[in-house]
């Protein structure tokens, strides 16, 4: 459902360069981890996917639409079909965990009683129903991240992206996010995910691939962390 | 639709008052540019009213001395009423002229003494005379100055023809008002301009401080409208309330100011306030409503662009 055609980054000083004629697919209810150093280009992929940064060359698809071409006034419509995850959580401080979901189904033109409905759903599904009222500044780094993917998940988006989610987490709380992310995918959601945590990515037992100074040098079905 | 309407009115009116605080500062701010230019729109309006006054004024009076014979003041009158270039030739007979001068000094107690003791009118009647063109008054008062100089030394009919005396102080005069209504113009465009650009650096501080809410809003996918309008609503009424603070400011002062610019200028002030009031509310809440709503728009669009 998703595919890079050659795609390159280059910045305007002619020399950096964060992506270097990247090809890859992506298939439907696939679970994909993108793993590398610092600076090989994870990040700056994921953006390319949600239109936040363009190509110097090459082309992104989502589906059949060529996902730089979209104007830029219909850019919300095809946000709305990607949740997106990271690894500073990007909640609303002055919102409580219902708030900050019901705020992305709002935005999204949900009608008052769907909120109503499918908010608790989201939030049962990544096991917070009893900080349903919390503001963000009372919850532990994991429980923040659980939060940002209820919001995610709670427009039934089509594919997750998640950007380093386990970054600022702890063992404990980064196996519980993963567990929720494995779910979601269980569940026909699409996932993405970059990371360079090595017991991540050995536990998962997924796609994996892995990325050195803006080019793909691994790409195993059932890959391991290697670097 | 109406959903997404209801949203965005309601998130613009907690915005507002969740940021209290900015939200002060920011109407604080938009009162004193409004303000400075309710302040100019006042003075320009004094200054285009006193200059009308004095091109209205000028003309030529010929006083005649206090003996002089109606029937000569009457043959001068339709002589001068002959020549082309006068427009029309107003008398003033001694009574009147004693009239309009009691009245005019009725506050000034040594005048109206010395009047009295006086005991005679000591006022002669006139004529004065408008010309068609301000250009055509030289010709009227070298006619006029002729006149005088043909008259019998024993039995004086003119006074004085103050034409010269004026024209003077006329030319200077509007010099003067043309001078300080060019630079209250140039102060006045400067103002407005920096007031644009204080409200307009105000407001993008205001929304600097929800730009992590504008980038959250823009990754769960709401469309740029949405995000915009609760800021265009919140420009709105910081407009619409420093509006009506400006006014509210301005109108003790204009009703201390009346009197005086009654007296200096013949022109009341606060009456102008008071029967113009609909279009001073306009120009001031409009100003407000435009400004916040626009610096709002364009500083949004710093944080939506990709």
């Amino acid at each position: 459902m998703i595919y890079f055609d050659n795609v390159s980054k280059r910045y305007s000083d002619g020399r950096s360069v964060a992506l270097d004629g990247v090809s890859f697919q992506v298939a439907p209810k696939e679970f994909v981890s993108i793993v590398g150093h610092s600076g090989a280009g994870k990040t700056t992929l994921l953006r390319m996917l949600i239109a936040e940064d363009r190509p110097t060359e090459g082309q992104v698809f989502f589906e059949s639409i060529d996902v730089h071409k979209i104007p830029r006034s219909k850019l919300p419509k095809y946000r709305r079909k990607i949740g997106t995850v990271f690894q500073d959580f990007k909640l609303l401080p002055h919102k409580t965990a219902y708030e900050n979901i019901a705020f992305a189904m709002e935005a999204n033109g949900r009608s008052d009683d769907e909120i109503a409905e499918n908010v608790p759903q989201a939030l049962a599904l990544v096991d917070l129903e009893d900080k349903v009222w919390n503001f963000p500044g009372e919850l532990s780094g994991g429980e923040k991240q659980r939060v940002a993917i209820a919001r995610a998940i709670v427009n039934q988006p089509d594919i997750i992206i998640a950007d380093e989610p386990t970054g600022n987490l702890d063992p404990i709380a980064t196996y519980e996010v993963v567990q929720i992310l494995k779910k979601i995918n269980d569940l026909g959601t699409t996932v993405i995910m970059t990371t360079h945590n090595k017991g991540v990515i050995d536990e998962l037992g997924r796609r994996v691939i892995t990325m050195d100074e803006g080019r793909i040098v691994r790409d195993d079905n059932e890959g391991k962390y290697v670097l | 639709m109406i959903t997404a309407l209801k949203r965005i009115v309601r998130a613009g009116f907690v915005g507002f008052w969740r940021n209290a605080f900015v939200s002060i500062a920011a109407i604080f701010v938009m009162t004193v540019a409004l303000f400075v230019i309710g302040a100019t729109m006042m003075i320009d309006t004094l200054l285009g009213v006193s200059l009308e006054n004095i091109q209205d004024k000028v003309d030529i009076n010929v006083y005649f001395v206090p003996n002089a014979e109606q029937m000569d003041i009457d043959s001068l009158q339709r002589s001068l009423e002959a020549l082309p270039d006068v427009e029309s030739v107003t008398f003033t007979s001694r009574e009147q002229a004693l009239a309009e001068f009691t009245e005019r000094h009725k506050n000034d107690e040594v005048i109206m003494q010395g009047l009295e003791e006086l005991g005679d009118n000591p006022l002669g009647a006139s004529l004065s005379i408008r010309a068609k063109e301000t250009s055509q008054y030289e010709g009227i008062a070298t006619f006029l100055e002729d006149q005088k100089a043909a008259e019998d030394p024993s039995k004086p009919l003119i006074d004085e023809v103050n034409f010269v005396k004026n024209k003077e102080a006329i030319n200077k005069l509007t010099a003067i008002i043309q001078a300080v209504e060019k630079s209250t113009f140039i102060a006045m465009v400067i103002l407005v301009l920096a007031s644009v650009l204080i409200t307009f650096n105000t407001i993008r501080l205001a929304i600097y401080t929800t730009r992590e809410e504008i980038s959250v809003m823009r990754l769960v996918g709401a469309s740029n409208m949405y995000i915009r309008g609760p800021f265009m609503l919140q420009g709105i009424m910081y407009g619409l309330i420093a509006g009506v603070l400006a006014l509210l400011i301005l109108y003790p002062i204009v009703l201390y100011l009346g009197p005086a610019t009654e007296q200096f200028f013949q022109f009341n002030l606060f009456n102008y306030f008071v029967t113009d009031f609909g279009y001073i509310f306009a120009v001031l809440v409009g100003t407000g409503i435009v400004l916040g709503m626009v610096s709002s728009a364009f500083a949004v669009a710093r944080y939506l662009r990709v």
